[in-house]
């Protein structure tokens, strides 16, 4: 009906008439997009927040480990090797991590994380000729002081592991940025 | 805005003519269930279709989480559906869309028996339509082991041992189908690539060809 009608106005080279109504395709559009959009809405938001879910999970609290005796503990840094137990997933396990624990000048105790921070390498101490008494990286050459400081290569100092002294044992916490840079 | 970016599209690559051709087409009088009510039963090709875009969408997700494996599988399993937020919906959408798209193309299948629209020129569609049929009994079966529980494990045993009663070549189907011995780690890998990358490439080349046959020779005219 609407377009004989339209075709008569365009044929008598009248102004279309103006109506306050919504148009029959208007009124579909809305009714079928609305209808449309909610169908494939649900399951496309519960589809996305399913995938982002790993983003949104807090992050894990790493627990103390009770690593070494204090009297161990000396000012040459010394690898220490630990299990934590980690929940990836459906996966439980317990990997090792090192850290390389030595006490600074005052005494007290800390300990690097053997990762560079290159480009996440291991680390290790007084292992080239060329840097003696440093922590020194094969990939890219990347060498830090005692204290983790990077002298050449890595953009930050080596992370520290948070040091808890508890009944003459050092446990490790979670993994922080170098507390003396 | 919406349409500012279609024109500037359009006007380089002309797009109108070519989903013009895909969606512009008539429907006749006696498949237009606001005509007829009973015309509905044409729409169970097309509810076949959409619950099988369901199950591509809900299985490439699920696929984030899942993995083939006899250790990890039911694990993988039981954290994406427990543990994700909305695994429950996304894992289920899967599961009752499988039923479901059974009893769809069941239905639509009956529609056309007894329409007689398989009859020439038509007889190509059908048996590309049967082809469809077996592809998705195929998805279903290879699917439901993926899960890797006591059902899917002997759902899976019984299958097999039914396929190994044919005559002569019995034996050897099993040990294709389970890439060995017995029911275990190959058969689940096996399945798997069959469920995510052989049998859905196979159903969109049929669809494809499908769609294509019945928009080239029309839909068949009233009873």
């Amino acid at each position: 009906m609407m377009s004989i009608d339209n075709k008569e106005i365009r044929e008598s080279g009248e102004a279309p008439v103006k109506r306050k109504s919504m148009s029959r395709r208007q009124f579909l559009t809305y009714t079928l997009g609305g209808t449309g959009g909610f169908l494939a809405g649900i399951p496309l938001i519960s589809h996305l927040r399913f995938a982002i879910d790993p983003m949104l999970q807090p992050k894990a609290d790493s627990a103390w480990v009770k690593v070494v005796e204090e009297s161990q503990i000396s000012e040459e840094p010394k690898s220490f090797s630990f299990k934590v137990h980690q929940i990836d997933a459906w996966y439980e396990s317990d990997p090792q991590l090192e850290a390389w624990i030595s006490r600074s000048a005052d005494g007290k105790i800390f300990a690097l994380s053997p990762v560079c921070k290159h480009l996440g390498c291991t680390i290790n101490w007084n292992n080239n000729p060329e840097f003696v008494n440093e922590y020194f990286c094969h990939c890219h050459g990347a060498h830090y002081t005692k204290d983790g400081k990077n002298l050449a290569v890595a953009p930050n100092p080596l992370d520290e592991f948070s040091v808890k002294l508890e009944n003459g044992f050092v446990y490790l916490g979670k993994i922080v940025p170098n507390t003396k840079y | 805005m919406l349409t500012k970016v279609y024109n500037w599209i359009d006007e380089r690559l002309d797009i109108t003519p070519m989903w013009r051709d895909v969606a512009d087409h008539e429907v006749p009088e006696h498949v237009n269930p606001a005509h007829h009510f009973s015309a509905f039963v044409y729409c169970f090709g097309g509810l076949t279709f959409f619950i099988t875009a369901i199950q591509i969408l809900s299985g490439m997700f699920l696929s984030l989480y899942y993995v083939p494996d006899i250790i990890n599988a039911y694990a993988s399993v039981d954290y994406l559906q427990h543990k994700v937020a909305f695994g429950v919906i996304v894992r289920g959408m899967h599961h009752w869309g499988a039923s479901l798209v059974i009893v769809m193309m069941f239905l639509h299948t009956l529609r056309v028996f007894f329409t007689g629209s398989y009859k020439s020129p038509r007889e190509m569609n059908w048996v590309v339509g049967m082809l469809i049929f077996f592809v998705m009994l195929g998805l279903g079966f290879t699917g439901y082991l993926l899960p890797w529980d006591n059902k899917a494990y002997f759902a899976t045993k019984v299958g097999i041992q039914i396929a190994g009663y044919t005559p002569v070549i019995g034996e050897y189907i099993v040990n294709l189908m389970q890439g060995g011995q017995i029911v275990g780690a190959s058969t689940l890998t096996r399945f798997f690539a069959i469920h995510v990358f052989f049998l859905p490439g196979a159903l969109l080349a049929l669809l494809g060809a499908h769609f294509f046959m019945i928009r080239k020779q029309g839909i068949s005219g009233p009873l």
